[in-house]
């Protein structure tokens, strides 16, 4: 599914707009954004409560559509295709890091991290096998069947940016990764995110408002009122 | 995937259990009623089928069940022999009769009288005695529960009298009967002695029990005897099922029992559903989040539909199984109570057990489907 990421922006928004409720009840949550995104940096997207940072996000995952404007996602206008079509885009092109971690209580370290492998049609046998590397790259490998009751915040955190990866995917979002967990832990889940997720071909977003991880990104890119209100390139002081 | 569900599911023990307590519960009531209902009508045709060596049963065209006794003509049974097809036929008298015991007290029992010279229809399961006793002048037969029921402080013994209608019978053999609708005594004696023992009428003779040739059939020479005699003529297989037909389509059975399997039915909807329901609420988040990962709504019905399939076969064994084990424990303790298990009750409660999951996880499905899988963000 994913073009030409070298040619092309990976991540590529004009002015889109998005509006929650219909009539009086009408909320615009986002006012005419217009952002490219590119792979091999970290970009964060930083502002106020209510910016609009987590609808921009969510329209760039595919998880949402925008009530107006082009979004095309390592090539392809995502709001254009088919409710199963997204479903696929994301099995194939996108990983999630969650504020609360989101992981399956019920299963361990490595099965959970293997979810995406078994979601695109891995069996559980070969999808486990994958994850176990993946979580000693973390710190993780002595806790390969540990759940998640039994991890500490930063650990399932850790979990969390292992099941993102696992998939080798184009697109990472991450949803206040370190807001969850203390500053000490939210330094190592961001350094791990800038060492393992940074590649080329690979974008990464991370939504946070978190001022003490700002010096991890490449760009930090500034959302007020649903507006783009700066954009800055920035050197990584990692 | 599915292992993902099947954790998923057992990962929360006490809502895995509260699911498939809800259809054990619901399993148990159905399959307990079902069976007890297919036991009382299993009785009520029990008469017939303790009958062993007649393939056919003839008997006045107005008769609708075994207990609907209307005489037919005294020669019947010599209309019935002279029907081709037919190897043999013997008179059968069934009726009510007033037992006198010792102490003075009357008691009801059933009555029958085999023919006199063949003995055909006497009782198969003898404990006691011998069926040539009842050549023996005052000779009768009385069934196990009957004699138990009568003298209740005595052990099972032959010789015991009794006087029906002004005359003795001596108790020379006991039997073990199917359990009868009525509960009461049943007593065998020759057809000659039963004419004594019942208040006399025009006419005596209630059946006329017939065996087909070899190599004929019995649905055939039915139609023979009937189309020759002009009387009802059934093989046993359907004078059973014309019994059963008619308590259940003339008594408050099927309405009573049907109301409780159905209530059985409706509490397994509503504990299982609403178990499940609460079940899926609680993991939506989880749910949202394999939608956000790129599961397809397809999958995650199929992985829904898969936890419901597994604790509606996890219920439905526990429920069976109780049920079985209760019905032996209620037949061990009080043997009157009726329960009978065919492969049938077990398929119903199969079936229902299927619908109740089924309705459960359609609600469940629903609220997984309009999941947005954006709600992972807020």
């Amino acid at each position: 599914m994913m073009t030409d990421g070298a040619a092309r922006p990976g991540i590529h928004c004009r002015d889109v707009t998005k509006d929650y409720g219909t009539g009086d009840a009408r909320i615009r949550a986002l006012r005419g954004v217009t952002v490219d995104i590119h792979p091999g940096e970290l970009t964060l997207l930083v502002g106020p409560s209510g910016c609009g940072k987590t609808t921009l996000i969510s329209i760039l995952a595919g998880t949402l559509d925008p009530t107006s404007g082009d979004v095309e996602v390592l090539g392809v206008p995502l709001p254009r295709l088919s409710k199963s079509a997204k479903s696929e885009f994301r099995a194939n092109n996108v990983g999630f890091v969650f504020q609360q971690f989101n992981l399956l209580p019920a299963l361990t370290a490595s099965e959970n991290v293997s979810v995406p492998l078994v979601i695109r049609g891995s069996s559980k046998a070969a999808a486990t096998q994958r994850a176990a590397p993946l979580l000693q790259s973390v710190g993780l490998g002595d806790r390969l069947d540990a759940r998640p009751a039994n991890l500490s915040g930063g650990q399932q955190q850790r979990v969390a940016i292992a099941r993102a990866l696992v998939h080798e995917p184009h697109l990472l979002v991450c949803d206040e990764p370190t807001s969850a967990v203390d500053a000490r832990t939210g330094q190592v889940v961001m350094k791990l995110i800038r060492e393992l997720a940074l590649s080329p071909d690979r974008v990464a977003v991370v939504v946070t408002h978190d001022s003490r991880v700002f010096s991890f990104a490449d760009r930090i890119i500034t959302l007020e009122d649903g507006r783009v209100a700066d954009d800055q390139r920035v050197q990584p002081q990692i | 995937m599915y292992w993902i569900a099947l954790k998923m599911l057992t990962g929360d023990r006490s809502k895995y259990w509260a699911i498939i307590f809800g259809i054990t519960f619901s399993c148990v009531l159905i399959t307990e009623q079902s069976a007890m209902f297919c036991g009382i009508m299993v009785r009520t045709a029990s008469q017939i089928r303790d009958v062993h060596d007649a393939d056919i049963w003839v008997m006045n065209p107005n008769v609708r069940y075994i207990d609907d006794l209307k005489a037919i003509s005294d020669n019947a049974f010599l209309r019935v022999r002279g029907v081709p097809g037919v190897a043999w036929a013997v008179n059968l008298y069934k009726g009510g009769g007033q037992a006198q015991m010792a102490n003075g007290n009357y008691q009801s029992v059933i009555l029958f009288g085999i023919d006199d010279a063949t003995l055909v229809g006497a009782p198969q399961n003898l404990l006691m005695g011998k069926i040539g006793d009842l050549q023996r002048p005052d000779a009768v037969l009385v069934d196990e529960a009957g004699f138990r029921y009568m003298w209740p402080d005595e052990p099972l013994h032959l010789g015991k009298t009794i006087e029906m209608n002004d005359r003795r019978a001596v108790i020379v053999g006991i039997f073990k009967a199917k359990r009868t609708f009525q509960t009461l005594p049943i007593l065998y004696t020759r057809f000659s002695r039963a004419t004594l023992f019942v208040p006399p009428y025009r006419r005596m003779l209630s059946f006329v029990l017939a065996k087909c040739a070899p190599g004929e059939s019995p649905e055939v020479v039915a139609r023979r005897i009937h189309e020759q005699t002009r009387l009802k003529a059934v093989t046993q297989d359907q004078f059973s099922w014309m019994t059963m037909s008619y308590y259940l389509e003339n008594t408050g059975i099927p309405v009573n029992f049907g109301t409780t399997v159905l209530l059985g039915f409706v509490v397994g909807c509503a504990i299982a559903g609403q178990t499940f329901y609460l079940f899926t609420i609680e993991n939506l988040r989880q749910f949202g989040t394999l939608k956000a990962m790129g599961m397809s709504d397809r999958r995650i019905v199929r992985m829904i539909l898969m936890q419901a399939l597994v604790v509606g076969s996890a219920g439905y064994c526990l429920g069976v199984g109780l049920a079985t084990g209760l019905g032996m424990l209620m037949q061990t303790i009080r043997p009157i109570m009726s329960f009978f298990l065919p492969w049938q009750v077990l398929a119903l409660t199969g079936v229902a057990v299927l619908v109740i999951v089924f309705v459960s996880s359609l609600l469940s499905i629903r609220r997984v489907v309009v999941l947005e899988p954006g709600m992972v963000f807020q």
